[in-house]
């Protein structure tokens, strides 16, 4: 916004004073500026050399505070944590959008809907950061029912390891079995052949039971052999019933795997029918029944994208989603003043295609690359909006950045001084930035 | 069937199930912008379960409080509140105005509302009457030189009506202050009615008797809990409610003024109680990671969603978490709600509320306080629904229904024993910053249960910062 005003307000001075030679006409001159300098001075300069005031006074505004705010910024945790984080930022961001917006640029040029597809890809610049917000809010949602995101990652995975059927299945009150550590379980004591086993469970909802799970019934007892039921000991709307026995309407564990372990090995295994009955072999005898881990695989959950870990990589994730659009335009722009006849004639002279863009079409975009990539810096750099909106209360101070921090310290916790200073630190950050773009934009003109 | 499920809602977007989806999506949408807007939550509420439609009747109600004429006169009243809830409250001040002939005007300010009255008094334009959420905003109030102390007449009003308890935290240096209107219960827990059926469980009245109805919960195929981790006061409010109950209010009293240390017994007493249920990822809607990525209204809406399997059976939350059921739950049959089990000998009641206070003395302010400290006010508001006095005459009949009826039981029986939220009475960095302070060491005190003495140290180090002793 600033360098918008000084671009805005320096051509008009340059040529009136160029012609003013009376004195009358500089009196004109200035007139006719003043209403620009008020403005300016009333919404832009005074601001901020009150802030750069403020700044050396403490938390009331009373007492003046010498360097301590700024001597905060490099001690306070939460004013750290955001500073890494705009660096990661300012590298990343601005970037990778305008690493995408060159490749977008270049690939539309060559294809017939490319218009269409640069309008697409520059739709999201309509839509106002809070907005965008809110959408990855919902994209990054943990729940894989609701977040895009997950529901893709989980459905990958889900493609190659599929989760089990009695994710939170676990022993109830007085149970015959115990954990066996890594989610399986196992009886506490060893089976003998002849004899019938129970083995019952709870915490499968009877609506997440697998389809053939049937009516849970008692096995019977084989000579030579070890029969048993494995089933969920849990009847709807009564709880338990009779602990440890089958009852009816309760339901048989269907598929659920059974092993029989002598000394850490598995000599037997079996799997449960519709009913939850199972029979193992005489060779099981005087083993203990394990049912592994595998039958209580947890069912994937997708990434934990606003996590502490992945919050920073997700939000920058949204903000290229918005401003690779930006970038692509700006740099097509320039493509297009690129000169055919270079393109040609390094083709003729046996470049491949990348090599041509490698050595002809970069180099020709490099000006207006950096101007993309810097002005997005400038961008970076006072980002707020979508790290408020996406990153939620639990990992915001993860993804804190020095504009957040800044809001937060002046009006969440008082501290009018330290946030001052913040603001300064951040105005410091800017000019280099801008200087850089102001000096770029006059060359550009001038040429 | 799990398998089948997942692929099911992977397809979401097909024209049959876009209904539901999308209005998910857009109530939460909604819900994230009214988080992201409306800072301090303290003030939430405004239920729309008003069924009853007493609307053209224009009862007398009891004249029990006696109000001067004051023709001619006009007064500004500010809070934070909208929608139901302001209509509601322009109803109460429509009354005052027929018996007084003063005329007033509803301001809506902004959340944090202290610094919209700073704004206004440095405006020379102060509303007569500001609705303060917490006790500290009054102290604020106060000691900026803004509020004016209340006449004997709204005193005489407040004495009879309620009790030392309420009047007690609207004083600042013994003198009286702020005139509690609304208060909110936050000693209740929600729970799905049916997931209870299927379960067989019952409604619990002491900590063990909790913990054993999540156990059958669990049993049953539910996961008991469900915690809007993402936003840090729902974790105090748990921790309020444990400590409050275990500790006894001397106590609470004390930590909440920082007059003992967080690194005390009894709070490593309330942090290992409250691991007994927080130590339990299966107890908890998707795990601690989970929870801390789930926000307020998503966290009682998914109580109430999805049939037989919601995410969770139960949710703490105070009353105003009605606002967040879906309407096709219906208060009091599907959804019930149950008081936060006695972890001590007595159940714990934290409590909030709005107190009005004045800022111009003038005779109209004086008596448009004295009339909403009197229960006629109150009732004409508790009729409406969604809304709770601390008013103890005001009639428990005078609830919609039965369970705002229970709720509002809960608070007046309390007497003097219930406690305002602490974290609303801890200076706002420790006790009132998204990612600051007590929320934030809660949250990480929820991934990692087991360390309790290391989050007693650190609740010690933030407020010693914070309070500054």
């Amino acid at each position: 916004m600033t360098s918008a005003t000084a671009g805005g307000t320096e051509p008009p001075a340059a040529p009136k004073s160029r012609k003013s030679v009376t004195g009358t006409r500089r009196t004109v001159a200035a007139l006719f500026l003043l209403p620009a300098f008020v403005l300016l001075g009333a919404l832009v300069v005074y601001p901020i050399g009150y802030s750069v005031v403020r700044s050396f006074y403490d938390q009331s505004g009373d007492g003046f505070a010498g360097m301590d705010n700024y001597k905060s910024l490099f001690t306070d945790e939460g004013i750290r944590t955001a500073l890494k984080n705009n660096i990661i930022w300012v590298v990343f961001a601005p970037t990778v959008a305008t690493a995408l917006g060159l490749i977008f640029a270049v690939l539309t040029e060559r294809v017939r809907w490319g218009t269409a597809f640069k309008l697409v890809v520059f739709m999201p610049m309509a839509i106002s950061m809070l907005a965008a917000g809110i959408i990855f809010r919902l994209v990054y949602d943990q729940d894989p029912d609701k977040g895009v995101a997950n529901a893709v990652w989980v459905g990958v995975h889900d493609t190659f390891a599929p989760s089990s059927e009695f994710p939170k299945a676990h022993p109830g009150r007085q149970s015959p079995l115990e954990p066996a550590g890594g989610g399986a379980f196992i009886t506490k004591s060893p089976v003998r052949t002849g004899e019938t086993v129970l083995l019952p469970l709870v915490g499968v909802a009877p609506d997440l039971m697998p389809d053939d799970a049937k009516t849970a019934v008692a096995a019977k007892p084989e000579p030579d052999k070890i029969t048993g039921t494995t089933w969920q000991d849990f009847t709807r709307g009564k709880g338990v019933g009779k602990l440890g026995e089958v009852d009816a309407a309760e339901l048989g564990y269907a598929g659920m795997k059974v092993e029989a372990v002598k000394d850490g090995r598995v000599v037997a295994s079996a799997t449960a029918a519709g009913d939850g009955t199972f029979t193992l072999p005489a060779s099981a005898d005087g083993a203990q029944l394990r049912l592994p881990a595998s039958n209580f695989k947890e069912p994937y959950n997708g990434l934990d994208w606003l996590g502490p870990a992945l919050v920073t990589p997700s939000i920058i994730g949204s903000y290229i989603w918005m401003w690779a659009g930006f970038a692509m335009v700006l740099i097509a722009a320039g493509l297009a003043g690129v000169p055919r006849e270079l393109l040609e004639a390094a083709r003729v002279d046996g470049a491949s295609e990348w090599q041509v863009f490698r050595r002809v079409t970069v180099p020709l975009l490099a000006p207006v690359l950096a101007v993309v990539t810097v002005t997005l810096m400038i961008n970076v750099l006072k980002i707020f909006d979508l790290v408020f909106i996406i990153a939620p209360g639990s990992s915001q101070d993860d993804a804190n950045v020095l504009a957040l921090e800044l809001y937060r310290k002046g009006f969440s916790e008082d501290q009018p001084g330290i946030a001052s200073a913040i603001s300064v630190f951040l105005l410091l950050l800017v000019i280099p930035v801008m200087w850089f773009n102001v000096r770029r934009l006059r060359r550009e003109v001038r040429r | 069937m799990r398998m089948t499920s997942t692929i099911r809602t992977r397809w979401s977007p097909q024209p049959n199930e876009a209904t539901p989806q999308s209005r998910r999506a857009i109530r939460t949408a909604a819900t994230v912008a009214a988080g992201a807007l409306a800072l301090s939550l303290t003030a939430c509420g405004g239920s729309d379960n008003n069924s009853t439609g007493n609307t053209g009747e224009t009862e007398e109600t009891t004249n029990s409080v006696n109000l001067p004429k004051l023709d001619g006169t006009s007064l500004e009243v500010a809070a934070v509140w909208t929608g139901t809830e302001q209509a509601n409250f322009k109803k109460v001040l429509q009354e005052f105005e027929n018996r007084t002939g003063a005329k007033v005007t509803f301001v809506p300010a902004q959340d944090p509302i202290i610094n919209f009255i700073g704004s206004k008094v440095a405006g020379g334009q102060p509303p007569d009457i500001a609705m303060l959420p917490q006790p500290g905003a009054i102290k604020q109030a106060v000691d900026k030189g803004w509020a004016k102390p209340l006449g004997s007449d709204a005193v005489k009003e407040l004495s009879e009506n309620y009790s030392q308890g309420w009047q007690d935290i609207g004083k600042v240096g013994g003198k009286p202050y702020g005139v509690y209107y609304k208060a909110a219960n936050k000693s209740l827990i929600w729970y799905n009615n049916q997931v209870f059926e299927n379960a067989g469980a019952s409604e619990p009245e002491t900590w063990p008797d909790l913990l054993g109805t999540a156990q059958t919960v669990f049993d049953s195929g539910v996961t008991p809990f469900s915690i809007g981790a993402a936003e840090g006061w729902t974790l105090t409010d748990w921790f309020e409610n444990v400590y409050l109950s275990q500790a006894g209010p001397e106590k609470y009293d004390q930590l909440a003024k920082h007059e003992i240390k967080w690194t005390d017994p009894s709070v490593k007493d309330a942090l290992t109680t409250l691991a007994q249920v927080w130590g339990k990822p299966d107890w908890i809607a998707g795990g601690a990671n989970g929870a801390l990525q789930t926000d307020f209204p998503a966290s009682v809406t998914q109580v109430f969603t999805g049939g037989d399997q919601p995410k969770a059976a139960m949710v703490a939350a105070g009353d105003f978490a009605q606002v967040n059921i879906p309407k096709s739950m219906k208060i009091g049959t599907d959804a019930k709600v149950f008081p936060f089990p006695a972890v001590g000998d007595n159940g714990p009641v934290v409590s909030g509320g709005d107190a009005a206070v004045i800022l111009e003395d003038s005779k109209g302010s004086q008596a448009l306080a004295t009339w909403l400290a009197s229960p006629d006010a109150a009732t004409i508001q508790a009729k409406l629904g969604g809304y709770l006095s601390p008013n103890k005459s005001v009639p428990n009949s005078a609830y919609p229904n039965a369970v705002q009826q229970k709720i509002a039981k809960a608070l007046i029986d309390a007497g003097d024993d219930f406690r305002f939220d602490m974290s609303d009475q801890a200076p706002q960095a420790f006790g009132g910053t998204p990612g600051k302070g007590e929320w934030k060491i809660l949250q990480d005190f929820l991934k990692n249960p087991k360390n309790i003495a290391g989050t007693q140290a650190k609740l010690e180090a933030e407020a010693a910062a914070a309070y500054g002793n």
